[in-house]
């Protein structure tokens, strides 16, 4: 097809979905309504289970089962990842050559690495109190331990992220979340209740399972990112592709 | 305007789309499926939006003093956002391999199958 013909059947489309998208806005409940039924719900029950961060209450409590099924998506796409991103066979490893770091950036970046580190175990464990939790904390915390390589340099980064312990970490922060909801099983409740007690409103160990979920989802994110940057760095820093492809190319 | 959000992203999505049929490079396209998918996060934000709501949050607000917004709606929108991102990082990888095999991330000069 010629860009040209691509171009007029993308604008047939497109007029098509514009029309059809105005007229559903028309229709769909004005802007800044009133009427929210389900939110109205989802803050009683959150209320209800002593959870005061109701947007957790809504992942880790009343929809943990579909938080299961989209931290099994996280899962699957850093495994394919690793698998895609492997390195192959005419692929040759160079070790990375030690950087030079100009001084200030050295310093702000040692600086901020355990105060970041410290906000991001922060706002995994407060996840059920204050906008955060695992998903969250957990980028913060591996991105934490890349401020290594902004300060160091990559053999640094290196030695404190060994990729196989991270690995494992990764699967065992996935298998944590089963457990919990199958831990509510053998307490005779569905997969996944919240089993614990309530405790007190707006303390640390409120939420029953909430903040044990967010821990599991926290451990499960913060790996999984270091494992994915890991992949990729590796490709930017350390596999030089093999001369196999372009011998080929030579020869046809 | 009450409707406003709501086109704001429907035009977000198209304008994703568009950049989608004409990209160049894959790494331009995998930006523009990025753009197509917040133009969900602006939408389900949209629909939850309360006049005058606040966060849904009660650690520092009594609860019932002010109105929240819907929290069902800011939750799926977390969901997006996560999914977003790892399909992103899988697009990347897939593309890394693609500039390797061929040569070229231009979708228009992948034509050809090789083993």
């Amino acid at each position: 097809m010629s860009s040209r013909l691509r171009l007029w059947v993308l604008a047939a489309g497109g007029l098509g979905v514009a029309v059809l998208f105005v007229l559903a806005c028309f229709d769909l409940p004005a802007f800044g309504g009133l009427r929210h039924p389900y939110g109205d719900r989802a803050v009683h029950a959150a209320l209800a289970r002593h959870t005061a961060n109701t947007v957790s209450s809504v992942n880790f409590d009343q929809r943990a089962f579909d938080t299961l099924g989209e931290e099994s998506i996280l899962f699957g796409s850093v495994v394919g990842t690793v698998v895609l991103l492997r390195q192959t066979r005419d692929e040759g490893r160079l070790p990375p050559e030690p950087a030079t770091v100009a001084p200030p950036v050295r310093r702000y970046a040692l600086i901020a690495l355990p105060v970041t580190l410290l906000i991001g175990l922060y706002v995994i464990a407060h996840g059920q109190l204050s906008p955060g939790g695992g998903f969250q904390g957990g980028v913060v915390v591996a991105t934490a331990l890349h401020l290594l390589y902004i300060a160091v340099d990559y053999r640094a980064l290196e030695r404190i992220r060994p990729v196989g312990l991270y690995e494992v970490a990764d699967a065992a922060g996935e298998a944590a979340y089963l457990l919990v909801g199958t831990a509510a099983l053998v307490t005779g409740a569905a997969f996944l209740t919240n089993f614990l007690p309530y405790g007190t409103f707006n303390t640390l160990s409120s939420g029953g399972t909430v903040p044990l979920l967010n821990a599991a989802i926290g451990v499960e994110v913060a790996c999984g990112v270091v494992v994915l940057l890991a992949r990729f760095l590796d490709q930017a820093v350390e596999i030089e592709s093999g001369d196999r492809d372009d011998e080929a190319e030579a020869g046809t | 305007m009450s409707v406003l959000p709501y086109l704001i992203a429907g035009w977000l999505f198209l304008i994703g789309c568009y950049g989608l049929a004409t990209s160049r490079n894959l790494i331009h396209a995998v930006g523009c499926l990025a753009v197509c998918q917040s133009s969900t996060y602006v939408l389900l934000l949209a629909i939850g939006y309360r006049d005058g709501g606040t966060a849904p949050v009660f650690s520092d607000i009594a609860p019932g003093s002010r109105p929240v917004v819907d929290p069902v709606v800011q939750a799926l929108t977390l969901t997006d956002i996560v999914i977003g991102a790892t399909v992103t990082a899988l697009l990347l990888s897939l593309v890394i391999q693609v500039a390797k095999r061929h040569r070229t991330v231009d979708p228009d000069e992948l034509s050809e199958l090789r083993g």
